[in-house]
């Protein structure tokens, strides 16, 4: 034996109020050590299940059947104190969301040794020294004092490589890394795949990566294991399978990604059909400045600072930054949701800067907004169509959601929907389909400026495509005027005509999504663009020494 | 005909109770089986307190002339009668219709003005709700009892009629209860203000009173019959204890098991046991049913704390449908894979 995982037949069954629901079927794979396997696929395909099977963490509705072999042990078989014996040795966990797998009340330091602790004998000494040693070693800078720091004295980055230094101090044979990269910022991702990397390389840690991202697998991965309803449809060696995708999902799936670069064209396609008269912009922001207040006696916090652009009718402005830069703030101010503390912003002809929601009121007949997360932004009580039918009633366009029907019907079907859809409850739609539905809702009025906050970040890849497929069909149909948030740059070059870069509150960069994407003036773009993973191994091998030549030269 | 019958099984299955009975297995199964029947038969006591009880609540007298003070369980008189020489166990029967009329008054009372109060407050915000909130903790700050004590005398003002000693005992209980549906009610309102279906309500230009009542209003309640039910159990200790406390009702009003047993104190002592038991064994059941009910209720609406059949021992029910939270999936054409074509 020479794997330190082998997986063999394992299914897994839940329990549910409508019965078993069976979350991974048949699923059979080996990690060699040293060897970096991702599994990929959407969500419900069962691969965080599959990880967490591995560890012995399912909850207690769940049944596992099967065999997971992890050195000599078979996990599944194992209890109590024999299970607890392997986790933290054999195999240890890299969580989605560093935030909440520290804990708040203990310094890193503590939390560190509390692995130690539970494995052997160490003196308090022994163990600082060792928690020190780990914490340079994922390149905490001055780990002798930031050892007793507690959580949120670090970044998110610097917490998630306090989460894999804390997974690899007792040195385990396998380090399984659910979603590692997901809750992080693009340049911070990168930081972290080259961490995950060198942690393989000098440690010699075979590395299970569940993910849903194809650009972080080509940059990690030697193998992949793509996952579809509980089953492996595909296993191939990383570039093998970008290369020549056998399974027809996984074609699929890869030509869903979206690809950074394709944008252009189309972008100047829609610029050729648009009058090149000079119109009233719909949109004009003159160096905005909002900022949220502070505490008592404290200073507010400035999240947009001096941002100024302009969005003619029919043209799709988009926003690319971080979290916390400021861009879904802007949306909001433009929706009427964030009061503006300086500047000057026009909506539609209104300036925002201390307008009173009387004057606001009629001018929001003509802004949809399209919200991020589909799960919540439905009333639960309603059915779709009487939420659809909200903006005709508020508005006076129809009396009830019964005489808005034919309205609502026509507006589904423009989003493609079926008119059976109508008469549903929110949660049972899927979030693709919910999605639809929202864009249905924000076209109710025929809008001329729609805002689209992040549409499509809590979408499934597949899903993702077909959405924003639709919504450029839309926009060229409609002919609304669109500010499109995202953190995806390659999401972003897909619609927009224009790219705005927004970096800690500042519009560092604005162009054409050539002038952008093609040769980006400002450090920060440059960095962004690069850091951005593609889904094409030997590319971004490449990409990958671009990035790291940018950060030497800085 | 048959799909009639089979859509009305349906909705029968959909009612809250009926729909949780049908969900639980095991313990909480027999807890809110056990529960259901004694609040059951408390309700139906209640209703047919006319036709079950012998005797009337006041009455110490019939054709044979005067019961007879603390006789013991007898033929005549099943569960033996008072010091004051009304039978004990007519004195039982009427007292459940006392207990459900306040159960039923307080909450009422206080569930319309808690909810609607803590809906502005949590909706509106700013100094109205820091008011609202602060005269709550004020409230919450006095021990019910004191508080009950002085609305009950405030209300009634010595005076004791059927409907005043019920209306007082009720509307004293109402001013205990208002702030924790205000608080709940509140706290939901809050936490829903922030969803994003309210601010798509507010974009599209909803007015307040709009956003209030219909996207916030229904989603807020959904806490509301699990508090229901446990202030109706503390209703009724409440009721006792004011009784208790000679707050009450009198006896010739209404028969209330509070007043029983506080009257029947120095019977212990004498060995006179039938005075005092039964009229506290019904305050036991009722607050023990209603309460069995309540956290039976509470444990199976979180999935957390919900029991389950164990996967793979029931039959193969391995459908292709989701788990949704609070409602089944039964009744539904199967989601095509609708996103994945095309």
């Amino acid at each position: 034996m020479t794997s330190v995982l082998n997986i063999e037949n394992l299914k897994v069954t839940f329990a549910t109020d409508a019965g078993d629901v069976p979350a991974v079927k048949d699923v059979s794979l080996t990690v060699a050590p040293g060897e970096v396997v991702a599994i990929v696929g959407e969500s419900g395909s069962g691969k965080s299940v599959t990880a967490k099977t591995i560890l012995g963490l399912l909850p207690e509705t769940a049944v596992a059947r099967g065999a997971v072999i992890l050195g000599a042990n078979n996990v599944i078989e194992l209890s109590g104190a024999r299970l607890r014996a392997v986790r933290g040795t054999d195999v240890a966990m890299v969580f989605q969301e560093p935030s909440t797998a520290l804990n708040p009340v203990y310094t890193v330091g503590w939390q560190i040794a509390e692995g130690l602790r539970a494995h052997g004998k160490y003196t308090k000494k022994q163990a600082r020294a060792k928690a020190i040693e780990i914490l340079g070693k994922v390149g905490i800078p001055d780990p002798k004092s930031r050892v007793d720091y507690y959580p949120h004295q670090f970044s998110g980055g610097q917490k998630q490589r306090v989460v894999i230094a804390m997974a690899l101090v007792l040195e385990p044979g396998l380090i399984v890394a659910d979603e590692p990269t997901t809750a992080l910022d693009v340049t911070v991702q990168a930081e972290i795949l080259d961490l995950l990397r060198r942690v393989r390389d000098e440690f010699g840690t075979a590395i299970l990566l569940i993910t849903h991202n194809m650009g972080v697998v080509a940059d990690l991965a030697d193998r992949v294991v793509v996952m579809y309803q509980g089953d492996v449809v595909e296993q191939a060696a990383v570039a093998d399978l970008f290369a020549r995708p056998k399974d027809p999902y996984t074609q699929k799936l890869l030509a869903s990604v979206p690809r950074l670069g394709t944008g252009a064209a189309r972008a100047a396609d829609r610029a050729s059909v648009r009058s090149s008269a000079a119109v009233e912009p719909v949109v004009v922001a003159k160096n905005l400045e909002i900022e949220y207040p502070g505490l008592l006696g404290q200073r507010g916090f400035r999240a947009v600072n001096g941002v100024s652009f302009s969005i003619s009718p029919g043209e799709v402005l988009g926003l690319v930054g971080e979290s916390g830069s400021g861009k879904t703030t802007i949306g909001r101010a433009i929706g009427g949701l964030t009061r503006i503390t300086g500047g000057s912003l026009e909506v539609l002809g209104h300036e925002m800067l201390g307008i009173r929601e009387k004057t606001f009121k009629p001018v929001r007949g003509q802004i949809g907004f399209v919200f991020q997360d589909p799960a919540s932004s439905f009333n639960p009580l309603l059915t779709i169509a009487q939420a659809v039918a909200e903006p005709l009633i508020v508005h006076k366009r129809a009396g009830d959601a019964a005489s808005a029907r034919t309205r609502v019907d026509e507006l589904l079907e423009a989003v493609q929907l079926p008119k059976a859809f109508a008469d549903r409850y929110p949660h049972e739609l899927s979030g693709g389909q919910r999605q639809r539905a929202s864009l249905a809702r924000a076209l109710a009025l025929e809008p001329s400026l729609l805002i689209a906050d992040e549409p499509t970040s809590a979408l499934d890849v597949s899903v993702q495509a077909k959405v924003l497929e639709l919504f450029s069909e839309i926009q060229r149909e409609f002919g609304f005027a669109a500010l499109f948030i995202s953190h995806d740059l390659a999401v972003v070059d897909m619609l927009a005509d224009r790219i705005g870069v927004l970096y800690h509150g500042e519009l560092v960069e604005e162009g054409t999504g050539a002038e952008v994407l093609g040769a980006p003036k400002h450090p920060y773009t440059q960095r962004l663009l690069a850091s951005l993973p593609v889904p094409d191994p030997s590319e971004q091998a490449d990409r990958r020494e671009a990035l790291r030549l940018l950060k030497e030269s800085d | 005909m048959n799909t009639q019958k089979k859509g009305l099984r349906d909705r029968l299955r959909g009612l809250p109770v009926v729909h949780q009975l049908r969900q639980s297995v095991g313990l909480q199964r027999a807890m809110l089986v056990v529960g259901l029947v004694i609040t059951g038969v408390f309700i139906l006591t209640a209703i047919f307190a006319p036709l079950l009880a012998p005797y009337g609540y006041a009455q110490i007298r019939d054709d044979n002339g005067t019961f007879g003070a603390q006789q013991e369980p007898n033929a005549k008189h099943l569960l033996g009668t008072t010091v004051g020489g009304f039978d004990v166990l007519s004195r039982v029967i009427w007292g459940t219709q006392t207990a459900l009329l306040v159960m039923i008054v307080a909450v009422v009372l206080s569930i319309f003005l808690g909810v609607l109060l803590g809906l502005v407050s949590g909706y509106v915000g700013g100094w109205l709700d820091r008011v609202l909130v602060v005269i709550a903790d004020a409230v919450y700050a006095f021990p019910s009892l004191l508080l009950a004590i002085i609305a009950a005398i405030a209300i009634s003002g010595g005076q004791s009629s059927f409907w005043g000693g019920i209306l007082a005992a009720a509307l004293s209980i109402t001013v205990v209860f208002i702030p924790q549906y205000l608080r709940v009610i509140r706290a939901e309102t809050v936490r829903i203000k922030a969803e994003a279906y309210v601010e798509s309500a507010k974009v599209v230009g909803a007015s307040s009173a709009r956003i209030m009542f219909r996207h916030v209003f229904r989603n807020a309640t959904r806490s509301l019959p699990l508090i229901l039910t446990l202030n109706t159990s503390e209703a009724v200790l409440t009721l006792a204890g004011l009784g208790f406390l000679g707050f009450g009702i009198e006896p010739t009003s209404a028969a209330e098991w509070g007043y029983d047993l506080s009257k029947a104190t120095s019977d212990v002592t004498s060995g006179i046991w039938w005075t005092a038991v039964f009229p506290g064994a019904a305050i036991v059941l009722v607050v023990l049913g209603i309460t069995l009910v309540g956290e039976s209720l509470n444990d199976l609406a979180d999935p957390r704390l919900r029991t389950r059949r164990k996967a793979g021992s029931g039959p193969a029910l391995t459908a292709e449908t989701t788990s949704v939270a609070g409602g089944s999936l039964d009744d539904l054409v199967p989601l095509s894979g609708l996103e994945g074509k095309s």
